[in-house]
C-alpha cells in the first residue's frame, strides 16, 4: 500500500511505481524449464510486458505483470516454455 | 483602479492579475469574450502567458491538464455544450488533483438550442470532483478566479476549481469593478509551486492506473480534500477580505436571515434583484430573507443548518432541473436540513420543527426572474405560513416558471 501522503496527492507516482500489477488477470502462465534454456533471449525480446529477466545461463521470470499471452511459449526455439492452465496440478509441480 | 467592465472582462482580468502561465480554450457563446481577452492580453504584451490554440473543449481541458503538471498556473474556460464535451476530462483532472481553475459562464444545455443562462451546464457536473463556486457580480467574479487559484492549489485541497458566472446577466453586462493592484495580488497569490511537475530527471506517471485494491484509497482521500476544502474556502475569503476589504461569506451568503420566517435560497446572480425584493418585503414588514449559494461544491451542509433551521418555509429556487425529480439545489438542500434538530424556542407561537423545502424552479434558458417573480415566491411562502398560523396544514407545492 503507497503511503497516505501519496495517496492524498492523488495518482501520480515516481517511477518505477507502477500502481498495480496484472498478474491476476492471467489463466495461463508460462512455465520454463532451465535445462533447456540456452539463453538466447528470445522471449526476453519478445515479451510485450517485460516478464524476463536476463542471467547467466538461462532467462528468469517475474509473473508480476505477465498475462499469459503466450508468446514467450511460441517464440521459444528450443521449447524451453510451456503455457499451463493456472492452478492445474501440472502448474503446482512446476513451482516447486 | 475602478474599472467599467462585464463579468467575462473581470474573470479575463483575474486571469491576468494571477499570472497565470498557461491558458487553452476553445471559443463558445458567452465565453468567448474571456479568452478573447486573455488574447488580447497576451498579444499586447500585458500578459507572459502561452496560448494553446486546440480542436475542442476536450483537447482545451486536457492541454490545461498536461500544462498544470508541469508546474504552471493554468486557466480555461467553456460554457453549456463546450463543458458537456469537456465531461471526460473533467473527472480526470479532478482524479489527478490538478489545481486548476475554470471560468464557467452558465448557459443552459441542447436541445432545444439556446444560448442563454442557466445552472444546467455546470449542475449537470456535479459529481466531477471539482469544486464550483457561484458568483453574484462581475466583482466577485474577479475576486472568485483569485481565491480559486489559492483554494485549489491549498496543500490539502488539490482540487480544481470552477468559477460559474450567470451566462449574459454577469458575462456581458457591465458594472464598476475595483481591479486591484498588481503588487497587492501578487501578496495574496504567490507563484504556484506544484507538489511535483513533469522532469526528465525524476520521471513520474501522471494517472497511474490503480487496481480495486488501490482505486478506494485515492477516491477516499479525494473525497476528505473535498470537505476539507469547506473551511479552506472560508479561510481564504477571510485572508482576500483583511487584503481588499472584500468578501463574500466563504461557502454561504446570508440577507437578513437571523429573524426570517421564510427564507430564498438560490445561486448566481438572481440574488441581486433577491436583495431588492427581500428590502421590498421588509420595508411592508415581512420577515422574509434570502440565503445565496456560493460554494455548491463542496455542499456546505453545517453552514446551511445554522442559517435555516429556524426558518418555517425554506424556498429554493433553481435554475436547473434533475428531469424525473425536481430541481437540484431543491433536493441538496432537503438532504442538508434532514435530521437536523429543531429549534429550541421556536419564533412563532406554535413549536414549528423542521422547515418546509419549497422547490422552484425558474430562468430556465435566459427566461428573466423579475422582483415580482421573487415577491410571488415569497408572498406564496408567507401565505403558507399564515393558514398554518391560522390552525391550518403547511402545504406548499412549489412551481415551474413556463
Amino acid at each position: 500500500m503507497l503511503a497516505e501522503d501519496t495517496l492524498k496527492r492523488g495518482p501520480n507516482l515516481a517511477t518505477p511505481y507502477l500502481g498495480f500489477t496484472t498478474g491476476s488477470w492471467r489463466t495461463e502462465r508460462p512455465v520454463l524449464d532451465p535445462e533447456r534454456c540456452n539463453n538466447c533471449l528470445a522471449c526476453w525480446l519478445f515479451c510485450p510486458e517485460g516478464c524476463f529477466s536476463r542471467g547467466d545461463q538461462a532467462v528468469s521470470l517475474n509473473l508480476d505483470f505477465c498475462k499469459g499471452c503466450g508468446i514467450c511459449v511460441a517464440e521459444c526455439p528450443r521449447q524451453a516454455l510451456t503455457l499451463v492452465e493456472e492452478g492445474a496440478a501440472s502448474a503446482r509441480l512446476s513451482e516447486r | 483602479m475602478r474599472a467599467y467592465l462585464n463579468g467575462n472582462e473581470a474573470v479575463a482580468t483575474a486571469v491576468r492579475l494571477a499570472r497565470t502561465e498557461v491558458v487553452a480554450a476553445y471559443p463558445i457563446t458567452p465565453q468567448s469574450t474571456i479568452v478573447e481577452k486573455i488574447a488580447e492580453y497576451i498579444a499586447d504584451g500585458s500578459m507572459a502567458a502561452d496560448y494553446i490554440r486546440v480542436e475542442s473543449e476536450h483537447a482545451a481541458l486536457a492541454a490545461c491538464y498536461g500544462a498544470a503538471v508541469t508546474g504552471t498556473r493554468v486557466f480555461t474556460a467553456t460554457s453549456s455544450q463546450g463543458l458537456a464535451y469537456m465531461y471526460e476530462m473533467l473527472h480526470y483532472v479532478s482524479g489527478c488533483r490538478v489545481p486548476l481553475v475554470m471560468a464557467v459562464a452558465n448557459r443552459g444545455l441542447a436541445a432545444p438550442w439556446t444560448i442563454w443562462a442557466d445552472h444546467q451546464d455546470a449542475i449537470a457536473c456535479r459529481d466531477t470532483g471539482w469544486i464550483q463556486l457561484y458568483v453574484e457580480t462581475a466583482q466577485e467574479a474577479l475576486d472568485t478566479c483569485l481565491q480559486a487559484y489559492k483554494i485549489a492549489a491549498h496543500a490539502e485541497v488539490l482540487t480544481p476549481v470552477m468559477v460559474c458566472l450567470d451566462g449574459y446577466v454577469l458575462s456581458h453586462t457591465e458594472e464598476i469593478v475595483d481591479v486591484p493592484e498588481q503588487e497587492a495580488v501578487d501578496r495574496f497569490l504567490p507563484p504556484y509551486q506544484a507538489a511535483y511537475a513533469v522532469d526528465p530527471e525524476r520521471p513520474y506517471v501522471f494517472g497511474v492506473g490503480a487496481g480495486p485494491e488501490l482505486y478506494p484509497a485515492f477516491k477516499y482521500h479525494q473525497q476528505q480534500a473535498l470537505l476539507r476544502a469547506q473551511e479552506v474556502i472560508k479561510e481564504v475569503d477571510r485572508e482576500f477580505g483583511a487584503q481588499f476589504d472584500r468578501t463574500y461569506g466563504g461557502l454561504v451568503d446570508p440577507y437578513y436571515c437571523d429573524d426570517a420566517d421564510v427564507i430564498l435560497v438560490l445561486m448566481g446572480a438572481t440574488a441581486g434583484t433577491a436583495r431588492e425584493v427581500v428590502d421590498d418585503l421588509r420595508r411592508q414588514g415581512e420577515r422574509v430573507g434570502l440565503l445565496r449559494l456560493r460554494s455548491f461544491r463542496p455542499f456546505p451542509v453545517a453552514d446551511l443548518r445554522a442559517v435555516l433551521t429556524a426558518a418555517g418555509v425554506v424556498a429554493v429556487l433553481d435554475r436547473d432541473c434533475s428531469f424525473g425529480y425536481e430541481g437540484v439545489l431543491a433536493t441538496e438542500v432537503k438532504a442538508a436540513l434532514y435530521g437536523s434538530p429543531a429549534p429550541v424556542a421556536s419564533r412563532s407561537e406554535s413549536q414549528w420543527g423542521q422547515p418546509l423545502v419549497a422547490g422552484f424552479v425558474g430562468g430556465l434558458g435566459g427566461r428573466d426572474i423579475g422582483p415580482a417573480d421573487l415577491a410571488g415566491i415569497y408572498r406564496q411562502c408567507l401565505e403558507a405560513l399564515r393558514h398554518r398560523d391560522r390552525g391550518g396544514e403547511l402545504v406548499l407545492s412549489g412551481g415551474w416558471q413556463r
